[in-house]
């Protein structure tokens, strides 16, 4: 043995160790590659020897080559070997390596479960800080289940290192499973009070991210954190209650007025800059909240626009970024106190850093006006021409077309000064942004009418001198705006100072490089401009000018009829027959003009995008409701003779949602437009757009624009913008002289759904006219279309399931789940499936979580019931669990563990229990046929809103008051167990139980020698009557690694081992783990058995190798598996009435049973009888209780349990006198023993 | 929440990598050298803070980082973070280094990565803030250290 320590650390010596590798990737630079593969089968094999040490080496090499870039996931078992070490050094490599690669898919990671409740509990704190570490970066959803309690009862621990840890660690629990939520929540309140700094910041930090996604349930800590706000002078604690006020304040204005004060002493006495703009920020957010209700404060304001402007003149670019961005929060409710800072703002815009420049022209976008919306865009045209890189550049440009378009252009005077804008920006090389600035021509020439001729011939322009953007390849991007130039000409064309023109630049052979979409575009609008100039013509009196432009699209249509683009061929080659056919039907001198523009005929007009989404749902139509109905879900299940009343209502309710009358509908509709015409926010579509699509060519009552004419129209050449604002100066000015002339000039313009939103710009906006009176013609939208805003909230937003009130009271059905086994590797719904939740583990002094599981089972079979489609699910997953059984590891057991004194909760409670439990939350032990709707464990449902809304304004003290009353009820009840031991590392801050109860399990002794000890539970199967699930854990007790497990039962005539299909009936079944010394694990086993009327016993052998350095052996067990008919029941809540109806029915047969010298209180008794033998209480009367429960194949068991001193007499009634006998002598027997 | 933590030196190389949510590890390297692209262009005297890159978090997110002679300390966050606090975090956790390594300089961070990594637990975990205090952090550092060095002497 001497010799092997010697060995293994000369080997040691000659391994490489972390930094022997990074030195040998720096020497290797050439061929690192290379290098780094031999490094890793290096590790390969170092993985494969036993010292740890040097497997730990190993670990932390892989982790640096994580960083290089290298899945090292193959390593994960050994990481996990590595995690499991004993020594601190180690496992410390171990966790770091797995918080560097393991993730929610590591299917390893639940072979972890155990070692990280040991690390968790371990009496060195650093080992517990290591696996929280760990862990914080690879919960799991099962982990989080699995551990929460455990984490929980850190959150008390006597160190502060650990609570704090713990605190932060709860966050990252709650996102993996919501349930813990509100169980867990209390002691992190009371983590706020936290004597330690470090405990209390991770504590806020945590509600904190918390309240960010779901502030509402969290209003009622409010006054907590202000307490905590005014005595802290922890900034990181400061900061982060502020910033957490600033997400209240919004849903609560109150709490916002109380924040002013201290908010505004803080801006005035802190010196750290970090706290003062939080202050600012949260300031604004309440500014923000309540510049509806409090009209004054002007001052708070004022303050924080000139601290923020003292930010942002500061030299500290950091500073001067974050001032700009808290500046463009308050430009959405104060812009007037924001304006005035503009010139620091184009300032910003020359700023040498990028980022602050975005800022500014963020903010820049809110502040225009009609004033200075020229001007402003003037100062970026400039920067458009400086800016290097095109992305600054692309940025200038979206901005601009943004700060231009936005309300409905509400800004813009003068059109034409903005298709001027638009024109020069197609002068832009290298843009990406094309098909933006396309867009824009598109909608201004459609939606202003009073444009269409300026902008016809902008583009006609722009049409002639394509050559020019399409000449360099790079500029590809910006012939997007050809799209829109040809369109607007074709579509347009009446207003064409020269079609011919036009149509010959149209159909220029350079024309055929363009992509092809804008080619079609081409194409069908040269047919437009096509027909317009017929039309011309045709009142001439020479029509030769009408055959030549014939004969011009017929020489030049053949080039796109050739295209390679098929829109294009096909347009082509149609357009061409046709005008071939015009030019014969003109040689013989027919008059064609009509009917070719007739192709033509008829407006365009836009549609909103939203439009389709906004057609309201025609009242009576149920879009959710089955057209067919599915078909019947219910075969199975017994309960179903109800519906044979119920199923005749909802045929009677669907048709008269249909049967409103026809006046009834009329008058709705004539409220509703009340309504809208009332409603300044309704989007109201022009007068009589709605009727636009039944008089086809009425297109006339679309409000038209009347120009104004003291604006020249024609700009020779192409557009200078900046002529306009010349114009626009000089314009204004006139204007003004004209006005003092005239008390009131009178507007032409019509009224808009825009038209009210001018009031609320800056008053100045008042007195300029915009130069055209434009209206713009809305975009169409349904009639009685929704003004809904869809918050597009993602639906795999995490946070969502964190949406949970935490006022409520706690219900009975969320404590945190103490310990429970699911099938290894088994996805998230199969751990809830009832069959899964079979084994309780063995240790003596332990709780047993076992209440809880039964209670789960109830609930997976109230659910199960009412769904059917599930069930099925359900069947199918059996099958796959069964599989899993067979090839796959159960979790690891729990070796040693603290419990907690939030305990699994009582399968069913007395009838006046029942009655309070049910007033705060969906009561869990509703009857499985009425629960199916209730789903207790959503704590979203309905019923607990309202609750919820009940309890929210009630105080911590009262909430305290009532948990505490909660508690002690739940003293009395039978099913309470407390811890025995281990608790001396952890504190608990809680009261603790009057009346402790000993610690039970069902883990009975199967068999033991010098190796292995193997321990076992069984289990009927809830959702098959024939079978029965035996979990057994196996423990090595040896220095040795057992391997090979096989375990093997000799079938009787009415119990069979299932085994996998293609196995003999005498084959065993490979357990699926090896044990490493010391470790245990569990695997089940199913069984499937006829008669459950009588115990049996089978005997079985396992068989395995025990693995030393230097030798194996083979070794074997034999055992004898007992079936006893407690087995075959399952624990099933029934109610009273139901019980009572039961016992009437006359069926059942009765028996009886007395038990003398029973010393112990009358509640653990029943506690017992429930635990050992599956059964619920129904109700329970001074020291007399009935008692239910099921077997797998149905039978039902009714106790009447009487006490009196020391004797206890038990009547029982059963529909199976033989099952019954031995249930009772089974329970006898129990009784016996202790 | 920190989505995640990145240390690499002016040519790019990871010194330190820490992800706070889960990337497979091509991916990881893709948003190192996007990182190391976006924050190596820009000069010391502009702000420290970046709108995010397009590969981490969206438009909730940004890269607030510090350059300190050869190597970047970057760190990802979202929007319930204040980000000169942030700030203020890089520089404890920088001086952290410089007490524990004594005088810190890449090379220590390129042969001790572990330890690295073991200094920065200390001062975030799980993505959130566990300590500021330098001190605090110190001292447990050195704790854990001593633990491991009486362990190693143990065995030996």
């Amino acid at each position: 043995m001497a010799l092997k320590i010697v060995k293994g650390s000369i080997d040691r010596m000659f391994d490489k160790n972390l930094q022997d590798l990074v030195r040998g990737i720096r020497n290797h630079k050439e061929d690192e590659a290379k290098y780094i593969s031999t490094c890793i089968d290096e590790i390969k094999q170092e993985l494969k020897q036993d010292n740890i040490a040097v497997k730990a080496n190993a670990v932390c090499k892989l982790t640096y080559l994580q960083m290089l870039g290298y899945d090292v996931s193959w390593a994960a078992f050994n990481i996990v070997e590595v995690m499991s070490s004993s020594k601190f050094t180690y496992k410390r490599i171990g966790y770091l390596a797995a918080s560097q690669c393991f993730h929610e898919n590591t299917d390893v990671i639940m072979l972890t479960t155990n070692q990280i409740r040991k690390d968790l509990s371990s009496p060195n704190q650093y080992d517990t800080g290591v696996a929280l570490t760990g862990l914080s970066c690879f919960v799991t959803p099962d982990l989080a289940r699995d551990l929460a309690n455990d984490i929980m009862t850190l959150m008390s621990h006597t160190k502060p290192y650990i609570r704090k840890k713990a605190v932060l660690i709860m966050y990252k629990v709650f996102l993996k499973y919501p349930e813990s939520l509100r169980p867990a929540f209390p002691r992190l309140k009371e983590k706020l009070e936290d004597p330690d700094p470090g405990v209390q910041s991770a504590a806020v930090n945590v509600i904190c991210e918390l309240a960010r996604r779901n502030p509402k349930n969290y209003l009622s800590l409010a006054p907590l954190f202000f307490k905590l706000m005014t005595s802290s002078t922890n900034n990181w604690v400061l900061i982060k209650i502020i910033k957490l006020f600033g997400a209240l304040t919004p849903l609560e204005p109150r709490l916002g007025k109380k924040l002013i004060e201290p908010l505004t002493n803080l801006i005035h006495s802190t010196s750290a800059m970090s706290l003062l703009y939080e202050c600012v920020n949260t300031v604004i957010a309440v500014l923000i909240s309540l510049s509806s209700g409090m009209p004054n404060h002007s001052a708070s304001i004022q303050l924080c626009v000139q601290k923020l402007r003292i930010l942002i003149e500061d030299s500290d670019q950091n500073l001067k970024y974050l001032g700009l961005l808290a500046m463009s929060k308050i430009l959405k409710t104060h812009p007037k106190s924001v304006q005035s800072h503009k010139d620091l703002i184009l300032q910003c815009l020359d700023d040498k850093d990028e980022s602050i420049r975005l800022r500014a022209l963020d903010l820049l976008y809110g502040m225009v006006s009609k004033k200075n919306l020229m001007e402003i865009v003037k100062k970026l045209m400039i920067h458009v021409d400086k800016a290097e890189g095109t992305t600054y550049r692309d940025e200038l440009l979206t901005k601009i077309i943004d700060i231009c378009s936005q309300s409905n252009y509400q800004y813009i005077t003068n059109f034409e000064w903005y298709i001027s804008i638009l024109v020069e920006l197609t002068r832009l090389e290298g843009t990406r942004h094309g098909h933006l600035i396309a867009s824009q021509m598109l909608d201004v020439a459609i939606r202003v009418k009073a444009i269409r001729v300026f902008a016809v011939a902008q583009m006609a322009t722009l049409l002639d001198n394509a050559h020019l953007l399409t000449g360099n390849m790079q500029r590809n991007g910006i012939c997007e705006v050809l799209y829109a130039a040809a369109w607007i000409c074709g579509e347009f064309s009446e207003h064409l100072e020269n079609p011919v023109q036009t149509l010959e630049a149209m159909l220029r052979p350079k024309v055929a490089t363009l992509p092809g979409h804008i080619q079609a575009v081409y194409v069908q609008n040269a047919a437009k401009l096509f027909a317009t100039i017929l039309k011309n013509q045709e009142g001439n009196t020479d029509s030769t000018a009408a055959q030549e432009t014939s004969q011009m699209m017929i020489d030049r249509l053949p080039l796109f009829v050739q295209s390679a683009n098929l829109e294009v061929q096909e347009r082509a080659s149609c357009i061409l027959q046709l005008v071939k056919y015009i030019q014969k039907l003109q040689q013989k001198d027919v008059e064609v003009a009509e009917e070719v523009s007739a192709l033509f005929a008829g407006e365009l007009n836009p549609v909103a995008p939203k439009a389709q989404k906004k057609v309201p749902v025609p009242e009576g139509l149920d879009l959710d409701a089955w057209i067919n109905e599915p078909p019947s879900e219910s075969e199975s299940e017994d309960e179903q003779p109800k519906a044979i009343f119920t199923k005749e209502e909802p045929k009677h309710s669907r048709p008269r949602h249909t049967e409103v009358d026809e006046k009834e509908l009329a008058r709705r509709r004539e409220a509703r437009k009340q309504e809208q015409a009332n409603n300044p926010f309704y989007i109201k579509a022009s007068p009589s757009s709605q009727k636009v699509y039944q008089e086809a060519p009425g297109v006339e009552h679309i409000p038209v624009v009347q120009i104004d004419l003291s604006v020249p129209l024609k700009v020779p050449g192409l557009p200078m913008s900046d002529q306009y604002v010349k114009l626009e100066e000089e314009r204004r000015q006139k204007e003004r002289a004209e006005k003092k002339k005239k008390e009131k000039k009178k507007r032409k313009e019509k009224r808009s759904g825009r038209g009210k939103k001018h009031d609320s710009g800056p008053e100045s906006e008042e007195d300029i006219t915009p130069a055209h009176v434009v209206d713009i013609v809305t975009e169409e939208m349904p009639e009685n279309a929704l003004p809904s805003d869809d918050d597009d909230k993602d639906p795999n937003d995490p946070h969502k399931a964190l949406d949970i009130d935490l006022d409520k009271p706690l219900a009975d059905s969320e404590k945190l789940p103490v310990r429970s086994h699911r099938a290894a590797g088994a996805p998230k719904s199969s751990a809830e499936d009832g069959e899964a939740e079979n084994a309780t583990p063995q240790e003596p002094k332990k709780k047993s979580s076992k209440e809880k599981r039964d209670k789960k089972k109830d609930k997976e079979r109230d659910r199960k019931r009412s769904k059917e489609e599930k069930k099925k699910k359900k069947h199918k997953h059996e099958e796959k669990e069964e599989d899993l059984l067979g090839g796959q590891a159960e979790e690891p057991v729990v070796q040693s563990e603290e419990m907690k004194e939030v305990e699994a909760q009582p399968t069913s409670t007395s009838a006046e229990e029942a009655a309070t439990v049910a007033e705060a939350a969906p009561a869990p032990e509703a009857p499985a046929g009425t629960a199916a709707d209730s789903e207790p464990e959503e704590p979203k449902d309905t019923e607990t809103e309202e609750s919820s809304s009940k309890h929210k304004k009630k105080k911590q003290k009262k909430e305290k008051e009532e948990k505490e009353k909660k508690k002690k009820k739940k003293h009395h009840h039978h099913h309470h167990h407390s811890d025995g031991g281990g608790e001396e590392s952890v504190q608990n801050g809680t009261v603790e139980e009057e009346e402790p109860l000993p610690p039970m399990s069902n883990y009975c002794l199967l068999a033991e020698n010098s190796y292995i000890k193997m321990v076992c539970d069984i289990q009927g199967n809830l959702q098959d009557g024939s079978q029965v699930v035996v979990s057994v854990i196996f423990e090595n007790k040896s220095d040795s690694f057992l391997k090979s497990m096989e375990f093997n039962v000799l079938d009787s005539l009415n119990s069979k081992l299932q085994r996998p299909e293609g196995s003999g009936p005498h084959d065993g079944l490979t357990v699926p783990f090896q044990l490493p010394p010391g470790v245990s694990n569990e695997a089940r086993f199913v069984f499937t058995v006829q008669s459950i009327v009588m115990p049996q016993k089978l005997k079985g052998t396992l068989t395995f190798i025990v693995k030393n350095e230097d030798s194996s052996t083979h070794e074997k067990l034999d055992f004898k598996l007992h079936f006893t008919c407690t087995s075959y029941l399952i624990t099933t809540p029934c109610y009273s009435d139901a019980f009572a109806k039961l016992l009437e029915s006359g069926d059942l047969k009765s028996s009886s049973v007395r038990l003398e010298g029973v010393n112990m209180p009358f509640h653990h008794l029943l506690a017992r009888i429930c635990f050992h033998h599956h059964f619920s209480v129904v109700e329970r009367i001074d020291s007399c209780a009935s008692m239910y429960s099921r077997s797998i194949q149905g039978h039902h068991v009714c106790l009447l349990v009487k006490t009196s001193g020391q004797t206890v007499s038990i009547d029982a009634k059963c529909d199976e006198p033989t099952l019954l006998g031995n249930v009772l002598d089974e329970i006898k027997q129990t009784f016996s023993q202790c | 929440m920190i989505k995640a933590i990145l240390i690499f030196n002016n040519h790019g190389k990871p010194r330190l990598i820490r992800f706070y949510q889960y990337f497979a590890e091509d991916m990881q390297q893709q948003i190192i050298r996007e990182t190391f692209h976006l924050v190596s262009k820009r000069d010391d005297n502009v702000c420290n803070f970046l709108e995010g890159g397009s590969l981490i978090g969206g438009s909730d997110y940004k890269l607030i980082y510090r350059h300190y002679a050869t190597l970047y300390f970057v760190f990802c966050v979202d929007s319930s973070e204040s980000e000169l606090g942030i700030l203020d975090l890089i520089q404890v956790f920088v001086e952290t280094l410089d007490k524990c390594f004594e005088n810190v300089c890449e090379l220590d961070l390129i042969f001790h990565m572990d330890k690295v990594h073991y200094i920065l637990q200390e001062v975030v975990m799980g993505g959130m803030v566990l300590e500021t205090n330098m001190n605090e952090i110190v001292a447990q550092v050195e704790v854990q250290n001593r633990m491991e060095k009486s362990e190693l002497c143990n065995q030996n």
